[in-house]
C-alpha cells in the first residue's frame, strides 16, 4: 500500500533558517529516507516553494486563478514524500522518524492512484 | 538535527516576529534584545524536555516580556526611590500580545524592526550591518567576516549605529498605508544593497560573499510573507534568486569571473530559477511595473535561454529601455548599450554610451564596456586605453583578472591580424 506522508510546516520559521541550519534538516532526513529508498519503498519525494509563489485555480464553468495558496493556514504544506508502507502505523513510524526533533508536523493519506513519474531524470 | 539543532533553527525562524512584538512593548532595541535572549536561554532549557511550543514566536515574545518586566519590579524593589510606573497590567497585554502576534498583525511589527535599521543618517553599509544583526541575528563576528572587518571595529560600528537609529514615538504608531508603503519601500532598498554587497564585494579578496547573498533572500523572503500581494517585492524576491541561481557558475576555480554568456548553465540552481520565474510571472499580472520587476524580467530572459544564443536580445533592450524611463540612470543606459550591441551591433552601443563619458568616469563597468565595444570594431589601442582604466578602477581582484583576459585576448588577436 503506498503512503503519501504531506509535511506540513510554518515557513515563515522555515524560510528563516539559515543555509546551514536548512542543510542539517535535509540531512538528518536523508538518515531517514535513505534506507527506505536502498529497500525500493521510497516514491517520488518532493520539496515545494513557500506559498508567495503559490496560485490557486478554483475550478468552474469559468475557472478562476487566484494569488497565492489555497487556504490561509497557519502551516503550509511544503512537500511530500511517497513511501510503500504494510500499514498505516508503519507509515506513521516514518513521519515520527522524519520529524524527530522538529517543529511542524505530517499529515499522513493512503494514495489511491498512482502514475509514476514520467519525467525524465 | 541534534537537540539544540531544531531548538536553534526555530529560534532563528521565530527572531523577526518575537523581537518585532518585543520592540513594540519596550520601544528601546536593546531592551528588547535583552529580553528576546533571556527568552531562547529559557527555551533552550524547557524546549528539549517539553518540545517546542504551537507557536514559538508568540512563546517567545511574552515569555521574554515577563521576564524582562520582573527584572524592572525587582530594580524598582531595590530601589525604592525610583517611582518608575509600573507596566500596565500585564493580563491585558498578554491577550493584546497574542492577538498581535497572530496572522497578519505582526506585519508592521516585522516591518517596523526593519524600518528602525534603515535609518537614513546611517550609511548604507551600517544599515545592513544593523539589519544583520538585529534581525537576522548573525553575531558580530559573522557580519565581521562578511564585510571583512576586524571583530571590534564592527562592534563598535553596530553599538554606534544602534545609538543613532531613531526610537522616535511616531516609528511605534500603526503606520498609515502611505507610511507603510514607505517602510517597505526603504526596506526593500536596504535588502537590495545587501544582496548587491554579496554579488558583487566593493572591495576585498573575495567577490561574491554568498552568505550576504543568503541573507538578502532570507530578508526579502521575509518581506513578501508580510506583503505577499506587492507585485514589487515579488520582483525584489524573483530578482535575488535569478541572480543568486547563477552563483555558482560565476567564478571558475582560481576565483576569476566567467561571464553570462560563457558560463556552464547546468551549474544554474533550477530550483531558484523555477521559483524566480513564478514569481515574476506573478508580478506582472498585477500590471503595476517597477524597477525591481523590470530588473527580474531581464535576469528571467537570461535564465530562459538554454544557450547564450537563445537569449532575447531585444527583449532585454526594450526592458532596460523601460527601466530607463522609470529610473533613469546612466548605469541602466549602460546595461542597454550591452543588449542594443547584441541587436544592432557596436557602433550603436558606442554612440548610446558616449554621453556616459563623464558621468561615469569613475565606474568600472563603464570602461569594460567600452573596451569590449570598441576591440570589436577592431580599435585595438583605443580598446587597451579603455580597459587599463578599467583595471585602475576594479574593486576587486577578480574584476581586474578579468579585464586583463580581455587584453590578453585583445593583444593574442591584433598580433594575428
Amino acid at each position: 500500500m503506498l503512503y503519501a506522508i504531506l509535511c506540513f510546516h510554518d515557513e515563515a520559521e522555515v524560510d528563516g533558517w539559515t543555509r546551514e541550519q536548512d542543510d542539517a534538516v535535509l540531512a538528518k532526513r536523508a538518515k531517514v529516507t535513505d534506507p527506505l529508498a536502498a529497500a525500493g519503498r521510497l516514491g517520488p519525494a518532493m520539496r515545494l516553494t513557500s506559498t508567495p509563489s503559490a496560485t490557486s485555480v478554483r475550478s468552474g464553468t469559468e475557472p478562476l486563478v487566484i494569488d497565492g495558496p489555497f487556504a490561509e493556514t497557519k502551516e503550509q504544506l511544503l512537500g511530500l514524500y511517497v513511501v510503500d508502507c504494510e500499514s498505516q502505523e508503519d507509515a506513521v513510524e516514518i513521519a515520527k522518524q522524519l520529524g524527530q526533533d522538529e517543529t511542524g508536523g505530517f499529515e499522513i493519506r493512503p494514495v489511491k492512484l498512482y502514475k509514476p513519474s514520467t519525467i525524465g531524470s | 538535527m541534534t537537540e539544540i539543532g531544531w531548538i536553534g533553527a526555530a529560534l532563528t525562524g521565530a527572531r523577526p516576529r518575537a523581537l518585532g512584538a518585543l520592540l513594540r512593548y519596550f520601544r528601546d532595541l536593546d531592551m528588547a534584545e535583552e529580553a528576546f535572549q533571556e527568552a531562547c536561554l529559557r527555551a533552550l532549557k524547557l524546549w528539549p524536555e517539553k518540545g517546542p511550543p504551537r507557536d514559538p514566536a508568540a512563546w517567545l515574545a511574552m515569555v521574554g516580556r515577563n521576564a524582562a518586566l520582573d527584572q524592572i519590579r525587582k530594580r524598582n524593589r531595590d530601589d525604592p526611590l525610583s517611582d518608575d510606573a509600573e507596566p500596565e497590567d500585564p493580563t491585558d497585554l498578554e491577550a493584546d500580545m497574542v492577538e498581535r502576534l497572530d496572522g497578519a498583525h505582526y506585519r508592521d511589527d516585522v516591518l517596523r524592526l526593519l524600518f528602525i535599521c534603515c535609518h537614513p543618517d546611517l550609511p548604507a553599509t551600517q544599515q545592513i550591518a544593523l539589519a544583520l544583526r538585529i534581525v537576522s541575528g548573525l553575531t558580530v563576528g559573522e557580519i565581521a567576516r562578511a564585510f571583512l572587518v576586524g571583530e571590534r571595529a564592527m562592534e563598535q560600528r553596530i553599538t554606534r549605529a544602534k545609538r543613532r537609529v531613531g526610537t522616535a514615538d511616531q516609528v511605534f504608531e500603526t503606520p498609515s498605508p502611505a507610511e507603510r508603503d514607505r517602510r517597505l519601500a526603504t526596506v526593500a532598498a536596504m535588502v537590495y544593497l545587501l544582496f548587491n554587497e554579496g554579488y558583487a564585494a566593493s572591495g576585498g579578496e573575495a567577490h561574491i560573499r554568498l552568505p550576504l547573498c543568503e541573507e538578502a533572500i532570507r530578508l526579502a523572503r521575509l518581506l513578501l510573507r508580510l506583503f505577499p500581494h506587492d507585485p514589487e517585492i515579488m520582483g525584489l524576491l524573483a530578482l535575488l534568486l535569478l541572480q543568486h541561481s547563477r552563483a555558482q557558475a560565476r567564478l571558475d576555480a582560481d576565483g576569476a569571473i566567467i561571464l553570462l554568456e560563457d558560463q556552464d548553465r547546468g551549474l544554474w540552481d533550477r530550483g531558484m530559477i523555477a521559483e524566480g520565474l513564478v514569481l515574476i510571472d506573478k508580478a506582472v499580472r498585477h500590471r503595476r511595473r517597477g524597477p525591481y520587476q523590470l530588473q527580474a524580467a531581464i535576469a528571467a530572459m537570461h535564465a530562459r535561454a538554454a544557450r547564450p544564443d537563445d537569449t532575447d536580445w531585444s527583449g532585454i533592450e526594450q526592458l532596460y529601455g523601460a527601466l530607463e524611463i522609470l529610473q533613469p540612470s546612466p548605469v541602466v543606459t549602460l546595461n542597454r548599450a550591452v543588449a542594443l550591441a547584441k541587436v544592432d551591433g557596436p557602433e550603436a552601443a558606442l554612440a548610446l554610451i558616449g554621453p556616459l563619458a563623464e558621468p561615469l568616469s569613475g565606474y568600472f563597468h563603464f570602461f569594460g564596456v567600452k573596451g569590449w565595444l570598441l576591440s570589436q570594431l577592431g580599435r585595438t589601442e583605443d580598446a587597451r586605453k579603455a580597459f587599463d582604466k578599467a583595471i585602475a578602477l576594479a574593486h576587486t581582484p577578480a574584476e581586474a583578472a578579468h579585464i586583463r583576459l580581455h587584453l590578453d585576448r585583445l593583444m593574442k588577436d591584433s598580433k594575428a591580424g
